[in-house]
C-alpha cells in the first residue's frame, strides 16, 4: 500500500493543491451495483455511495461528493454512485433511508461510512484518505501513546504530531494530505484529544496544533526528541511548507557570495538568514548560529559565511544579511539573539499574511482614494478661488445680511469634499452675475458657525436658501452646479406668482413678450386663470407655485373678465395655460378638483419635451417617466430627417410607451462612456437605442443596416415588441457594495488581547469596587515595547459580517 | 421668583401646625432641584427653557455657596481658554470648562474672567448672573432639612417626595433632582486627630506658617493647593497619604493632581526638604510632646496607654527604628481629605446610601443618573460622580453640564412624551454626520467613554436619526429611555483613550506614543473617536458583563479613528477614507460621491445606482463638476475624459462652436509650448 503512494513527488503534490482550491464541477458516475463491481480494479481504491434508483438525484451529500471526486481522483482514488435496482440484490443496497458510502480496494471492502459523517468534502477526503492510510497515522489518545511511538522513532526517524479538533475537520483533511505524501518518510501521529495537547505543555490549545519531533537525531533514549511547533495557519500548503523545512539542513555553511546563494527556502518565501563569521571567532559563531537555527526553524533558513567571501564594501560592523526572494537583501547590525529574531519572525509574518490575502484584495490599497468627489476636491486644495465675490458669513453678520437684502446663502463645511466641489459651481455663478444681479451672494461656513446653520433648519450640507424680504426662505432643491443655480437666481427676480393685471398683458405674458430675458433660463409659462370667486383653487395653485420657484415661470390671472382667455383658449375654469414662445404653443389643463401635489406634477410634466436632448442635466427628470428610452445618439446635431421620422410617430402616438429622445455627444460627451459600455468600442453614429433601464435593463440597438425612418422604426419596434429581437447588452443588476473592505480593528484587538480564561469577569462600575479596581490597574502592565506591527491583519474579507455575527455571544461564554 | 416664596411661605406656616397627614394641601411641583450650585442651576436652565413646574431650594442666599468659600486659595483649576483659533461656538466649549450650558451667549464664563484659572469669586458672580439673567424660579434661604417618600400610586413614580425645610415648611414633589454636591469634609478619626486642622478652615495666610515644619494629611488637589501656598516659608512640609500620588497628566482625570498644583513634587524631587510618603491613615496616632510639637506614631504603640499621649511617654516608630523618616516633630497638621455627600437630611427610605461602609462618599445611583433605591430621584453634578469617578469629567461643571442635559432628556420622554432630539438624515450623510460631530461636539469630548451620540438606523439602512450625547451604559435601555426605535442596528460613538495610556505611573511621553498610521488607528493612545457598530441593540446582560477595560460589550464591528495631534479629524484619506470604509462595510452599501455625470453613465448602463446618485442625482441634485476639478479626476484616472478621447478628430471637421473645445486647444497649445 504504502510502496504504491510513494510514487508521488512533490510536485504532483503541488499539482494536486491547485486541483483542490477549485471547486470541480465533475460529473459523478451513476452505476448499477454489478456495473460498479466489475470497474474495480486490484490495489485501487474506491469510493461507492449505494443508493436507490428512485432516490432524489440532488442531496447535499451528494453535492459534496461530486466536490470530492477531484482531489480523491489526484490520490488515485475512483467515485461512483451506484443505483440500486430491484433486479439487482447488492448486500450493500440498505434500507431505503440507510443510505451509505463504502470505500473498497480492489473488492475488498475497507470500511463503510455513515452519510453523516460525510459532511463535506472535506469530511470525506479526510476520511477516505485516513482509512487507507491506517499505518502510516497512529491515531493516539494517551500521553502514554505519544510517548511510545517517540521512543519507537529515537535514533530511527522523525515523526509528525498533530492534534486537530475533531475528526472530519479542514484541518484533518490537511494533515491527512500531508500523510499521503510524507508518510512513508515520517510517523504520523494524530490525536483528538484536547487533554493529550495540554499535557505536552502546549498552549492556545483552543487551536490545532502540529509538532514536528526531531526524534532521528536523538541517540539517547532518556532524552526526548526536540519539537518545533508549527506556527502558520494550519492548511496542507503551509503543513507542505513546514515539513520541507524541517528536512533541510538546520545549517549551511556557505562560501559564495550571499547574492548567489538560494535555498528550499527562498523558494518557498522564507528568508534566508546569513551570520556573518570571521576566521578567528568561527566555532563560537557557528553554536550562535546553530542557536538560531534552531529558534527560526520552519519560519528560515540560517546559512554561516565567512567575510572573505563576500564582495564589495559591506561595512566591518554588519554581521547578518537577510535575504528574500525579489527583495533587496537587508545588512544588519547583530547585537541580541531576541531582537535579531523578533525582526526575522516579523517579516516572515508580515509576508505570509499578504500572501494568504485573496488576490483581488492584494492589489488595491485599503488608503488609496476611491471616492472621486473627495480626490479631485482635495487635489484641487491649493487653487486660489476667487470668494471675494461671495460675501462671507459669520454669526454677527447673519442675520442683518439676510434681513437687508436679498440674498443666497450657501451654507457648507471647509472640510466636506462635496461642499467644496460646489464651492466652485457657486463661485462661478457669482463670477457670471458680478455686477448685473440684485441678489447678493453669500456663504456661511458652518464648520465655524454650527449654531447660525442649525438655527437655519440646515443639517446636511451643502445647503443653498433664498431669503427675500418679507418671504420665507426657500430652499434651492436643484442640481449642485453654476447652470441650474444661475437659472434659479434669474427666475427668481421677479416674485411670483406674476399677477397679470389685463387681458392685454396676458397676451404679452402667454407670447413671451413681458419676460423676454427670463426666456433664456426657462422654455415655458405657466398661466393660472380664476375666476375672483374661486379662492380655494386659487389658494391650491399658489401652494403649488412654492415647489416650481425657480423652475418655470408662473402667472396668474383671475380678473372679472377671465372668461375672455377662457373661451379663447377652450379651457374651463379653472384652469392652466402652459405657454412655449418658443414654440409658439399654448397648451391647456383643466384644473377642477386638482390637488397641490397633481398641480406640481401638471406643471413639472410641461417642462418635459417631447423629443428632447438628453443631458446629464435631464436625465433624472425624464427617467422618473420611467419607460424605456429610445435614445439616439448623434455626434452633433440630429438631421432633419431622424427628427421628423420620430415626431411622426410620436404624433401617431407609436412612442407612447417609449420616452423617445436624443443625446449629442459634443454637449453630453459621457454618452461616448456609455456607448462603450453598450458595444465594447465606439459604434458608428448615429446609433438608435432602445435602453430599458427599469425592466429587465435590456439595451436593443437599431439594425445598423438599415436606415431611420418611419417604416423602419415601426417595425423594429413590432419585432421588440414581439421579443424577436436580441438584446446586444443587459444591463448588470449588481448591488452597489463597500469597494472595498475596512480594517478590521476588532480582530487586531483580539489579537493582541491574548485569552486569559482567568480574566476577571464582572466589571459592573460599583463604588465599592473603585478602590479595588485602582489597585489592579497598578498591577504590572505588559510592557508596551513590542509595536505589535505583528497583528496588522490588513483586511478582513467580505462575508466576515455574517461569520462574526454570532462571535459575541461565543466570546461571552468563555468569559 | 420672589412671588412665589411668598406665596409658599405662609402656607409652610400653617402646615407646622397642621398634621403630616394633611400633606396633599402642601404646595406642589413637578419637579424640585436641591441646591443652586452650578449643577442644580444648569438643571433648573433646561426645566425652565421646557417650560416645566419647577422650584431650586437653596440654603444661602445667592447661587454657588460652595465658591464663596472653597477653594480656599481662591484659585479654581478648571481652564477658561480664551482663544482656540475657531470660531465654533460647540467646539469652543471644549476648551471652557466653567460655563453652563445655555441659549445666551452672554452667559458664556469668558465674559466674567479672562484668567486661565480664574478666581473663585468670578464663579460666584457667574453663577448669580446666570440665575438673574434666565429668570431661574430659586428659593434662597431655604435649607432642605428632611427628605421623605410618600406613596401616591396616583404619582408619576408611585410616590411623592416630602421636603421639610428648616422652618418646617413641607413640599412636594414628583421628581427630585439632588444637586447639592459634596459638603461634608472627609475626617479621619484617630489618636490624636484632635490636633488636626481641617482644609476647610485652616489660615490661608502664608504668615501664620513662617518657620514652621508642616505635615499634610491627603494627596489631592487641595493638599497640593495648601502646600503651594506656604512652602515658601515654611521649614519643610510633608504630605502623608494611603496611597502614591496620582497627577492628572498621566491619568487623564481632571480630579487628579494639576500641574499647576505640584509645586511641591519639583522640591521633593530636587530635595529641597518637601517630601511625600504613604502610609495607612487609620494606622496612624499623632502625639504632643513637650514643646508642643506632634510626633506621628502607630495606633498599635499606644496600646492601652491613653492617658496622656505625650510624646514623651509613649513609644515612638523611631525608638525602634532610628532613621524612621517622620522623626521630626510638625508644628501644625492639616488634613485635606476631600469631601463626601451629605446623607444626613435623606430619609433611610430613599435608600439612598450604600449598605457597604466602604465608600460613602457618593450616593447610589445608576448610569442614568437615576438612584437605584427610589424611582424618580436623580442625582446630579459633584454629587454624580460615581458612575465615572477617576475616569471621566462627570464631577466636575465641564462634565456634568452635559449629563444634566441627559438627565433632562430622559425626564421629558419620561413625563411629556418628548422623544429625545434626533436629526434624520439619508444615509449618504452618515459619513459627514460623524465627522461633524467628533470635530466639534463639546459632550462627548468632555464626556468621554460617558457619553456617546448614538446612530440608529432605519429600515433598509436608507436614512438614519442622530441621538446626542447618550449615557452610554444605558444603551440596553435605550429605547424605553428615549422614545425611539433601534430595530435596524446602530452605530456608537464615543471618544476614549488608548486602553493602556492612562494611569497613576504611566509613562504618558514614551517614545512613539503618538500613533499615526490609519492601519494602527486601534491603538491610539490619546483621546480619539471610536464607533461602535451593533446589529441589534446589547441586552442589558451584554452590557454588564462586557469584557473588563471595555465601555461596551463586544460590538459587531469597531472603527477607531487616529488619534490627532490636532484634534481635528478632517483629513481626506487619514480619517474620513477609512471612517467611510468601516460605515460601507456593516451597512454592505457603497458610500462614495459621484459627480452627476458618472451618476448619469450609472444611470444608463446598470439597473441600480450607488446610494449618492439615488438620493442627489435622480432626485435632480446631482453633484456638477467643474473644469479644474475634471482636469484633477482625470489626473488621478478616477474619471475619464470622455471628451478628449475623438476631440481631436471632431475638431478638425466640424464646428468648433459646438464642441467643449477651448479647453482641448489650450491643451494642445500648451504641449506645443512644452
Amino acid at each position: 500500500m504504502a510502496s504504491s503512494f510513494s510514487v508521488f513527488s512533490i510536485e504532483v503534490f503541488l499539482v494536486i493543491l491547485s486541483c483542490v482550491s477549485k471547486s470541480s464541477e465533475d460529473s459523478l458516475p451513476e452505476l448499477s451495483p454489478q456495473k460498479y463491481f466489475s470497474t474495480l480494479q486490484p490495489g485501487k481504491a474506491s469510493l461507492a455511495y449505494f443508493c436507490q434508483a428512485d432516490s432524489p438525484g440532488t442531496s447535499i451529500f451528494l453535492e459534496e461528493l461530486k466536490k470530492a471526486i477531484r482531489p480523491l481522483q489526484d490520490y488515485g482514488i475512483s467515485v461512483a454512485k451506484v443505483n440500486c435496482i430491484k433486479e439487482e440484490i447488492s448486500r450493500y443496497c440498505g434500507k431505503d433511508d440507510l443510505m451509505k458510502a463504502y470505500l473498497f480496494r480492489g473488492n475488498v471492502l475497507l470500511r463503510e461510512f455513515p452519510t453523516d459523517a460525510l459532511f463535506d468534502v472535506n469530511a470525506i477526503v479526510a476520511h477516505v484518505l485516513f482509512a487507507l492510510l491506517f499505518n502510516e497515522v497512529k491515531y493516539i489518545t494517551t500521553l502514554e501513546d505519544l510517548q511510545n511511538i517517540e521512543n519507537s522513532m529515537k535514533g530511527r526517524a522523525n515523526m509528525i504530531f498533530s492534534y486537530v479538533r475533531a475528526i472530519g475537520t479542514p484541518e484533518h483533511r490537511a494533515v491527512m494530505e500531508a500523510a499521503f505524501v510524507y508518510g512513508t518518510t515520517y510517523q504520523f501521529a494524530l490525536t483528538t484529544e484536547i487533554a493529550l495537547l495540554e499535557s505536552i505543555g502546549s498552549e492556545n490549545i483552543e487551536r490545532e496544533h502540529l509538532y514536528f519531533f526531531h526524534c532521528e537525531i536523538v541517540l539517547d533514549l532518556s532524552q526526548d526528541c526536540r519539537r518545533t511547533l508549527m506556527e502558520q495557519p494550519f492548511t496542507t500548503l503551509n503543513i507542505h511548507v513546514f515539513v520541507r523545512t524541517m528536512k533541510a539542513p538546520l545549517l549551511t555553511e556557505v562560501a559564495e557570495d550571499p547574492q548567489h546563494v538560494t535555498t528550499d527556502h527562498l523558494q518557498l518565501g522564507l528568508p534566508l538568514l546569513f551570520i556573518v563569521s570571521q576566521q578567528a571567532t568561527y566555532d563560537a559563531d557557528r553554536r550562535t548560529a546553530e542557536w538560531i537555527a534552531w529558534r527560526l526553524l520552519g519560519k528560515a533558513g540560517v546559512l554561516l559565511i565567512l567575510r572573505d567571501s563576500l564582495e564589495g564594501n559591506i561595512p566591518q560592523r554588519i554581521n547578518v544579511i537577510l535575504k528574500r526572494a525579489e527583495q533587496e537583501m537587508e545588512y544588519l547590525v547583530l547585537d541580541d539573539i531576541d531582537s535579531l529574531i523578533f525582526h526575522v519572525e516579523n517579516n516572515v509574518k508580515s509576508e505570509q499574511m499578504e500572501e494568504g490575502e485573496d488576490e483581488e484584495m492584494e492589489s488595491q490599497d485599503l488608503d488609496t482614494q476611491d471616492d472621486e468627489v473627495a480626490e479631485t476636491v482635495y487635489r484641487d486644495r491649493k487653487k486660489q478661488l476667487p470668494l471675494e465675490l461671495t460675501v462671507e458669513l459669520t454669526e454677527e453678520t447673519f442675520d442683518a445680511t439676510v434681513m437687508n437684502s436679498d440674498s443666497i446663502v450657501l451654507f457648507y463645511a471647509d472640510w466636506h469634499a462635496v461642499s467644496m466641489a460646489f464651492l466652485q459651481s457657486y463661485v462661478n455663478v457669482a463670477v457670471k452675475l458680478k455686477g448685473t444681479s440684485t441678489m447678493l451672494l453669500t456663504r456661511i461656513n458652518c464648520a465655524d458657525w454650527s449654531n447660525v446653520c442649525s438655527k437655519q433648519n440646515v443639517t446636511a450640507f451643502p445647503a443653498v436658501k433664498m431669503y427675500k424680504e418679507g418671504e420665507n426662505p426657500v430652499s434651492y432643491a436643484g442640481m449642485l452646479g453654476t447652470e441650474d443655480l444661475l437659472k434659479f437666481i434669474q427666475l427668481n427676480r421677479i416674485s411670483y406668482p406674476v399677477n397679470i393685471a389685463s387681458i392685454q398683458e396676458a397676451e404679452k405674458y402667454l407670447s413671451g413678450k413681458l419676460y423676454e430675458d427670463l426666456f433664456t433660463y426657462a422654455s415655458v409659462s405657466v398661466l393660472g386663470l380664476f375666476s375672483p370667486a374661486m379662492t380655494t383653487a386659487k389658494e391650491k395653485f399658489l401652494e403649488a407655485r412654492n415647489y416650481l420657484k425657480g423652475h418655470v415661470i408662473i402667472g396668474i390671472y383671475s380678473e372679472a373678465d377671465v372668461w375672455i382667455l377662457s373661451s379663447k383658449y377652450a379651457a374651463p375654469l379653472p384652469a392652466l395655460l402652459l405657454a412655449r414662445p418658443k414654440e409658439g404653443k399654448i397648451e391647456c389643463i383643466p384644473l377642477a378638483g386638482t390637488h397641490v401635489h397633481g398641480i406640481v406634477q401638471i406643471m413639472a410634466r410641461a417642462v418635459l419635451e417631447i423629443f428632447p436632448e438628453i443631458t446629464v442635466e435631464n436625465l433624472p427628470a425624464y427617467l422618473r417617466l420611467q419607460k424605456p428610452l429610445l435614445i439616439l445618439f448623434s455626434n452633433g446635431s440630429i438631421s432633419h430627417q431622424y427628427r421628423k421620422a420620430i415626431l411622426t410617430l410620436v404624433k401617431q402616438k407609436r412612442l407612447d410607451s417609449l420616452t423617445p429622445c436624443w443625446l449629442n455627444l459634443k454637449n453630453t460627451p459621457v454618452g461616448r462612456g456609455v456607448l462603450k459600455s453598450y458595444f465594447g468600442s465606439l459604434p458608428p453614429l448615429p446609433q438608435l437605442l432602445l435602453v430599458n433601464v427599469y425592466s429587465g435593463g435590456q439595451v436593443f440597438a437599431f439594425p445598423s443596416d438599415q436606415s431611420i425612418t418611419e417604416y423602419n422604426l415601426v417595425s423594429w419596434l413590432k419585432n421588440l415588441e414581439a421579443g424577436l429581437e436580441n438584446p446586444i447588452k443587459n444591463l448588470s443588476a449588481q448591488e452597489w457594495k463597500p469597494p472595498l473592505p475596512a480594517y478590521d480593528f476588532l480582530s487586531m484587538m483580539d489579537a493582541a488581547e491574548p485569552q486569559h480564561p482567568t480574566k476577571k469577569v464582572p466589571t459592573c462600575v460599583k463604588e465599592t469596587d473603585k478602590q479595588e479596581s485602582e489597585k489592579g490597574e497598578q498591577e504590572p502592565e505588559p510592557t508596551r515595547k513590542e509595536p505589535v506591527q505583528t497583528l496588522r491583519i490588513k483586511y478582513w474579507n467580505r462575508n466576515y459580517w455574517s461569520k462574526e455575527a454570532e462571535k459575541p455571544f461565543r466570546h461571552e461564554k468563555e468569559l | 421668583m420672589g412671588l412665589a416664596a411668598a406665596r409658599l411661605v405662609p402656607a409652610g406656616l400653617l402646615l407646622a401646625l397642621a398634621l403630616p397627614s394633611a400633606l396633599s394641601a402642601a404646595p406642589h411641583r413637578d419637579y424640585c432641584v436641591l441646591g443652586a450650585g452650578p449643577a442644580g442651576l444648569q438643571m433648573a436652565a433646561f426645566l425652565q427653557r421646557a417650560g416645566r413646574d419647577y422650584a431650586v431650594f437653596e440654603r444661602a442666599s445667592a447661587p454657588g455657596s460652595f465658591f464663596t468659600r472653597y477653594p480656599r486659595h481662591r484659585k479654581l483649576i478648571s481652564i477658561n481658554k480664551q482663544y482656540t483659533g475657531k470660531a465654533n461656538a460647540e467646539f469652543n466649549l471644549r476648551h471652557d470648562w466653567n460655563s453652563l450650558l445655555s441659549h445666551d451667549p452672554q452667559l458664556l464664563f469668558r465674559h466674567y474672567s479672562r484668567a486661565y484659572f480664574p478666581d473663585a469669586g468670578d464663579m460666584v458672580r457667574y453663577l448669580g448672573d446666570f440665575a438673574r439673567r434666565l429668570g431661574l424660579h430659586v428659593l434662597y434661604n431655604t435649607t432642605i432639612t428632611h427628605v421623605t417618600l410618600d406613596k401616591d400610586p396616583q404619582a408619576w413614580n408611585g410616590h411623592r417626595f416630602v421636603l421639610t425645610d428648616h422652618k418646617g415648611q413641607v413640599y412636594q414633589c414628583s421628581v427630585l433632582l439632588v444637586a447639592t454636591g459634596l459638603s461634608v469634609p472627609t475626617l479621619i478619626d484617630f489618636p490624636g486627630s484632635e490636633h488636626v486642622e481641617g482644609y476647610e478652615s485652616v489660615s490661608v495666610d502664608p504668615e501664620d506658617f513662617v518657620g514652621q515644619s508642616v505635615l499634610i494629611l491627603g494627596r489631592g488637589n487641595s493638599a497640593f493647593e495648601t502646600a503651594e501656598n506656604i512652602m515658601g516659608v515654611t521649614n519643610f512640609i510633608h504630605m502623608l497619604s494611603r496611597s502614591r500620588v496620582r497627577l492628572s497628566w498621566s491619568t487623564h482625570y481632571v480630579g487628579d493632581v494639576r500641574a499647576i498644583n505640584n509645586g511641591l513634587l519639583d522640591t521633593y524631587q530636587l530635595k529641597s526638604l518637601d517630601g511625600l510618603l504613604e502610609a495607612d491613615l487609620k494606622d496612624l496616632a499623632l502625639v504632643k510632646d513637650s514643646k508642643g510639637k506632634f510626633h506621628v506614631t502607630l495606633k498599635f504603640f499606644l496600646g492601652e496607654t491613653n492617658a496622656s499621649w505625650s510624646a514623651d511617654s509613649v513609644r515612638l516608630p523611631e525608638d525602634d527604628s532610628d532613621n524612621f523618616a517622620m522623626r521630626v516633630g510638625y508644628d501644625r497638621v492639616i488634613r485635606c481629605l476631600g469631601w463626601k455627600f451629605n446623607f444626613s437630611i435623606f430619609d433611610q427610605s430613599l435608600r439612598l446610601s450604600s449598605e457597604n461602609e466602604f465608600n460613602k462618599k457618593y450616593p447610589l445611583i445608576k448610569a442614568s443618573y437615576e438612584s437605584k433605591g427610589s424611582r424618580g430621584l436623580f442625582v446630579l453634578g459633584t454629587a454624580s460622580h460615581s458612575v465615572d469617578y477617576r475616569k471621566s469629567a462627570g464631577g466636575f461643571i465641564h462634565g456634568f453640564r452635559y449629563t444634566v442635559r441627559a438627565v433632562h432628556r430622559l425626564l421629558e420622554h419620561r413625563h411629556h412624551g418628548v422623544t429625545w432630539p434626533t436629526t434624520e438624515h439619508p444615509i449618504t450623510q452618515l459619513t459627514s454626520s460623524i465627522i461633524r460631530r467628533v470635530n466639534e461636539a463639546s459632550g462627548l469630548y468632555q464626556m468621554f467613554s460617558v457619553l456617546a451620540d448614538i446612530i440608529l438606523l432605519k429600515e433598509n439602512a436608507t436614512t438614519f436619526e442622530h441621538l446626542e450625547e447618550f449615557p452610554m451604559q444605558m444603551l440596553a435601555q435605550l429605547e424605553p429611555l428615549t422614545g425611539r426605535t433601534a430595530q435596524h442596528g446602530l452605530f456608537v460613538i464615543s471618544m476614549e483613550y488608548g486602553k493602556n495610556f492612562s494611569g497613576p505611573g504611566k509613562d504618558v511621553f514614551f517614545y512613539e506614543r503618538s500613533v499615526g498610521h490609519t492601519e494602527d488607528a486601534w491603538l491610539s493612545n490619546f483621546l480619539h473617536p471610536v464607533i461602535y457598530y451593533y446589529k441589534q441593540l446589547p441586552t442589558e446582560q451584554e452590557v454588564r458583563f462586557r469584557s473588563p477595560h471595555w465601555p461596551l460589550p463586544r460590538p459587531t464591528a469597531i472603527h477607531h479613528i487616529v488619534e490627532d495631534f490636532l484634534t481635528d479629524w478632517t483629513a481626506p484619506v487619514g480619517h474620513i477614507l477609512p471612517l467611510r470604509r468601516f460605515l460601507e462595510n456593516c451597512l454592505d452599501t457603497d458610500l462614495r460621491n459621484f459627480y452627476a455625470e458618472s451618476c448619469f453613465r450609472f444611470a444608463l448602463t446598470r439597473q441600480k445606482l450607488p446610494p449618492f446618485c439615488q438620493q442627489g442625482y435622480l432626485q435632480m441634485q446631482g453633484l456638477a463638476i467643474t473644469e479644474s476639478l475634471q482636469q484633477h479626476g482625470v489626473e488621478s484616472k478616477l474619471l475619464q475624459n470622455y471628451a478628449a478621447a475623438t476631440e481631436s478628430s471632431s475638431q478638425r471637421t466640424s464646428d468648433r462652436a459646438l464642441a467643449p473645445g477651448p479647453r482641448a486647444q489650450s491643451l494642445d497649445s500648451d504641449k506645443e509650448e512644452l
